[in-house]
């Protein structure tokens, strides 16, 4: 019946994982690398203690999947900012194209930075 | 059904319709937290960045990080940040059948077990770096 | 009578106005009034020439719904004292053309209650013998959904509404879960069909107003992220094994 495949359920579902994943581990993470440790309240891990601690794969894997969740979280929900905020619903197919291609190549780039780790 | 001939009043939506009643106001604060996740992710990914590039890399990353623009930049994105994670953990009932077989579950103690769950994993996370 | 208070209220006659303006109406302030009663009270005693809708005046019909002080209510559920010292402002329901004065035009929010299959679809054939039975456990999966006395509040409180007029709103997709959610029902399908596309639940970004104004506390911002969470994972089901029975 379609000709193409719906894939506004596919969006929403990463929106909606990314949701979750980021309300539980965000402000602590944000809170810790971008203000705790700057600031001198934490020591700032050593280079090769946190060059370790990203070995396991795993982790690597984990910490991909927090970034790349957030990208599309971001992308979803800032897609519909435009779109209703401020009324750019003339531009929809733009808007989104932009939004998700963002976060994509946001994510691939990340991915290549935890590859090479 | 036929629609009628003379002419209907149709008023149209503001542009800035959402700084005009106090519940917009907040869905809009509650929607543009997205930057503050997107903020996150580009600063993690030029962690990594750095990282991968090596330990006088990581260093002068650091140094970046604690200059006044971007601590301030921090600390508005940690604000939206916890500004997510408090209305998501509110409404996540909402989205939920309250129900396991015939057992009803009351929306506030899915709330709570959100925050217990947030707190916690917040420790944890912060236990590790913190040694 | 010695208190009064003053109303000023929405006036549109599209033979002869361009646009619409405000008149001022001075009324008794009755404890026992509600905006209606106020409204009555200038109809008959006046201005006979004011339109606006109602029929119960006991929050069942859902016809007297307006925007007083810029909130969508039932002016027969609204008492007048709660405005003192006033004045009151009595507008239509917003993000529906107004035919006259306070009177809107329902007929799109018509047209997309159709488009949910608001009734009980059964697909096998023939007739069952005797009734469905319900537990009281199922029955409590979709009762609050049923309260909806189609008064179109949320689709007045719903910004989405105003800004994409398509959206299928608040009302119509929570009488979808309605349906959905009765255990008698076999129409998910069809209702899927119906509001997962462009102007269906997916452009909800959950404001919750629509919950706020609900008379009848049918929670409509609830029935649209459950079934978000429902279609989703359909969605998921059928790209993973799509051999699996779709049936409903």
């Amino acid at each position: 019946m379609k000709s193409k495949p719906y894939l506004e359920p596919f969006w929403w579902t990463l929106f909606g994982a990314g949701g979750v994943v980021s309300a539980f581990f965000l402000p602590a993470l944000l809170f810790l690398f971008g203000l705790a440790i700057p600031l001198g309240w934490v020591e700032a891990p050593a280079y090769e203690r946190f060059y370790e601690l990203l070995q396991p794969l795993p982790i690597r894997g984990a910490v991909g999947m927090l970034i790349t969740l957030s990208l599309f979280h971001w992308a979803h929900r800032f897609r519909f900012t435009l779109y209703d905020g401020l009324q750019l619903q003339l531009w929809r197919k733009p808007i989104a194209i932009l939004c998700y291609g963002t976060a994509l190549g946001l994510s691939f780039w990340a991915g290549y930075f935890l590859l090479n780790l | 059904m036929e629609k009628p001939t003379f002419k209907l009043y149709q008023k149209k939506m503001p542009v800035l319709w959402w700084a005009k009643r106090l519940s917009h106001l907040h869905f809009i604060l509650r929607e543009l937290t997205s930057l503050s996740v997107g903020f996150f992710a580009v600063v993690g990914i030029f962690y990594l960045r750095a990282l991968s590039k090596g330990a006088e890399a990581y260093e002068s990353f650091l140094s970046i990080l604690q200059s006044p623009v971007m601590i301030v930049a921090h600390l508005i994105a940690f604000s939206g940040l916890l500004f997510h994670s408090v209305t998501w953990l509110n409404l996540a009932p909402k989205a939920m059948k309250l129900k396991i077989n015939d057992y009803k579950i009351s929306g506030g103690w899915i709330v709570a077990g959100n925050y217990v769950a947030w707190l916690l994993l917040s420790l944890w996370m912060i236990l590790i770096f913190i040694q | 009578m010695s208190e009064r208070i003053s109303l000023e209220v929405f006036r549109y006659n599209p033979e002869s106005d361009t646009g619409p303006e405000f008149q001022q109406y001075e009324v008794p302030l009755r404890k026992d009034w509600v905006i209606l009663d106020a409204l009555n009270h200038i109809k008959d005693q006046l201005d006979g020439t004011l339109s606006y809708r109602w029929s119960c005046r006991m929050g069942v019909c859902g016809s007297c719904g307006m925007m007083v002080n810029g909130k969508p209510v039932l002016t027969c559920a609204t008492f007048l004292e709660k405005f003192m010292p006033g004045p009151v402002r009595v507008e239509p329901l917003e993000n529906f053309p107004v035919i006259r004065d306070l009177v809107i035009d329902m007929s799109d929010f018509l047209e997309k209650l159709k488009t949910v299959k608001p009734w009980i679809i059964r697909e096998e054939e023939p007739e069952p013998e005797r009734e469905l039975l319900q537990t009281p456990s199922q029955l409590a999966d979709y009762t609050q959904y049923s309260m909806c006395i189609n008064c179109m509040l949320c689709y007045a409180a719903c910004p989405i509404i105003g800004l994409e007029p398509d959206f299928v709103g608040p009302a119509a997709i929570a009488l979808a879960q309605r349906y959905n959610l009765d255990n008698r029902d076999q129409g998910n399908k069809e209702r899927r069909e119906a509001l997962n596309q462009e102007h269906g639940m997916w452009q909800c970004t959950f404001v919750g107003d629509c919950s706020v104004v609900c008379p009848k506390n049918v929670d409509p911002a609830g029935a649209i992220q459950r079934y978000k969470v429902d279609t989703a994972s359909h969605w998921w089901k059928n790209l993973l094994l799509p051999w699996g029975t779709d049936k409903h």
